[in-house]
């Protein structure tokens, strides 16, 4: 194992992200600000308590998510893509690296940013609503899980791509819809049965739930689910990944 | 000497079909440099990015300080420095941080005082904390050197590595090239440049259309590739070469409106003086002269001639 490679990768990705702070913090703190303004007490006062907490509280764990799985998928897509579209790639090709090292320093460094940003969102979030956290070590679980197999996600994502229009075809298409539609501004409670039975098959409404439990202790589907959906995610994306790169398809001819 | 880097039975066929190489054979013997000359999509680059693991052969064994490239790649590429034929760098970061990373990705600790003196022999130095964007072109070709030299790699392979560079930072890089040979690296480089192989290289190894069609000591090469031409334009046209002019290699065009002259530019005397003098005494005029040297596009079509 070439851990001194990983470190490399690792260290070299957040630099990037430093380099660019202000922007990588500036815009999902204030995004998530606006959510706040406008759903948590523009809108929220309106709508009563949901499962029991104030609307403004019960968003927070859905706006984190969708934060963070955003973050984690772009970041990791751009991480190993933009090697790609400069040439640079050609160093990790020829470097004494197997696909283990290369995934292990993109997508931890991936990972770390939307880790980064989520806690930033949360304790913005503790600006204008008043939450508290049942089980802060889950959250964090949850949390760091979900920063690792979206930034898997977008590795792969990565790969796939060879245009810039498509690094953002999967996160605009598919994952922000799944994410509003899992549940992030409501409890899956609330709708009409037959939807409940079709919102199942989105598996982002398992990561919220089981994150929002973490929060308050209430949960749409059992936290076993949660747990065992998150696992099947990221087993997927490392299989893919390892098919990835024992072909390697679109990196090495 | 025995041979650092072996090629076996090499052959690379892309999925459309395309047989970039055709059974290759090479061997590199450790220490020399070797120059691999060949046209544009001769399979140069993609005999050099096999070797160094970008691109996966088709079937054939390469072995560099004795390792399997493919079974213990991570042996053999700690060996191997490559320095890419395109401008591949990441434009925001600052000399020192990506030779530096390049560094890291073979495994080795980060050690400044070592790639300081990397910097320092490439003239680079005062360029460390720069950004890479900023550089100028040559600069940024010393760079991609910088990041091959990084892990202190004991095969370095440079391709192209003046292609689009000046005269001046030509010459420049044929010193560094000589700087490595002498600190012990072996190195292969291809290029297109006759010049450049018989500037540098200790043997040279011709390719085309996925053969290696010759890999010879340079000197021997550069007798048969000396050849060059003298063409004098006459003002009156001459129907016959006349006698006094019989001992030269001369050659009458059709319009008898001017003589070719085939010299040897290795050789002790080309003649030249002497057939000038002799041109005059036989009493024909000149009206312009020029020279031309077989190009490597001719020497190709040659060796491919000669090839039953």
């Amino acid at each position: 194992m070439n851990l001194n490679a990983v470190w490399t990768i690792y260290i070299f990705e957040m630099r990037r992200f430093f380099r660019t702070i202000t922007q990588s913090l500036i815009s999902p703190v204030l995004s998530t600000s606006l959510y706040f303004v406008v759903f948590g007490a523009a809108i929220g006062s309106r709508i009563q308590e949901v499962e029991g907490v104030s609307y403004g509280a019960f968003i927070v764990p859905g706006l984190i998510m969708l934060s963070v799985m955003t973050q984690a998928t772009s970041n990791a897509s751009f991480g190993i893509y933009f090697p790609k579209f400069i040439g640079t790639i050609y160093e990790l090709l020829s470097a004494p690296v197997s696909f283990l090292e290369v995934v292990a320093g993109y997508v931890g460094a991936a990972a770390t940013k939307a880790l980064f940003i989520g806690v930033i969102i949360l304790i913005t979030a503790f600006f204008f609503v008043d939450i508290q956290i049942a089980h802060p070590i889950a959250m964090m679980a949850f949390l760091v899980l979900t920063c690792v197999s979206f930034a898997l996600l977008g590795f792969i994502i990565g790969i796939w791509a060879d245009n810039f229009e498509k690094l953002q075809l999967i996160p605009l298409l598919v994952i922000t819809p799944l994410v509003f539609l899992g549940g992030s501004f409501y409890s899956i409670t609330m709708l009409p049965p037959v939807w409940q039975t079709i919102t199942l098959f989105n598996p982002v409404v398992y990561l919220i739930s089981g994150f929002r439990w973490s929060f308050f202790g209430e949960a749409d589907v059992a936290i076993g689910v949660s747990l065992l959906a998150i696992a099947l995610f990221t087993g997927a994306c490392l299989a893919i990944i390892w098919w990835i790169f024992r072909t390697g398809w679109r990196i090495r001819q | 000497m025995s041979a650092i880097v072996s090629v076996n039975n090499l052959r690379k066929a892309y999925a459309g079909g395309f047989e970039a190489l055709k059974s290759v054979n090479l061997d590199i013997e450790e220490g020399e440099i070797l120059a691999l000359l060949g046209p544009n999509g001769a399979g140069k680059t993609t005999l050099i990015s096999t070797i160094c693991g970008i691109t996966v052969p088709t079937s054939g064994i390469i072995t560099v300080g004795g390792f399997d490239t493919q079974t213990q790649f991570r042996a053999a590429r700690n060996l191997i420095g490559l320095v890419p034929q395109e401008i591949n760098l990441e434009p925001f970061e600052t000399v020192m941080n990506s030779v530096s990373f390049s560094r890291g990705l073979f495994g080795k600790p980060r050690n400044d005082a070592y790639i300081e003196d990397v910097l320092k022999q490439l003239s680079l130095h005062d360029k460390k904390d720069s950004k890479i964007m900023t550089l100028s072109g040559g600069m940024k070709r010393r760079v991609l050197i910088a990041k091959a030299l990084s892990h202190e790699p004991r095969v370095l392979f440079l391709d192209e590595p003046t292609a689009g560079v000046d005269v001046e930072l030509r010459k420049d890089m044929w010193e560094v090239v000589a700087g490595l040979k002498a600190s012990g690296v072996t190195i292969i480089l291809t290029t297109h440049y006759i010049e450049e192989a018989e500037a540098i290289a200790d043997r040279i190894g011709v390719i085309n259309k996925g053969e290696i069609l010759l890999v010879q000591d340079k000197a021997d090469l550069m007798a048969q590739m000396g050849q060059k031409q003298l063409k004098i334009e006459l003002t009156d046209s001459v129907d016959v070469i006349p006698d006094g002019l019989a001992t030269y290699d001369l050659e009458r065009a059709k319009d008898g409106l001017s003589l070719t002259y085939s010299y040897d530019t290795k050789g002790e005397r080309t003649g030249i003086t002497t057939l000038l003098n002799d041109l005059q005494k036989v009493g024909l005029h000149l009206k312009d002269i020029q020279t031309q040297q077989s190009s490597l596009e001719d020497i190709f079509v040659g060796l491919v001639k000669e090839e039953p």
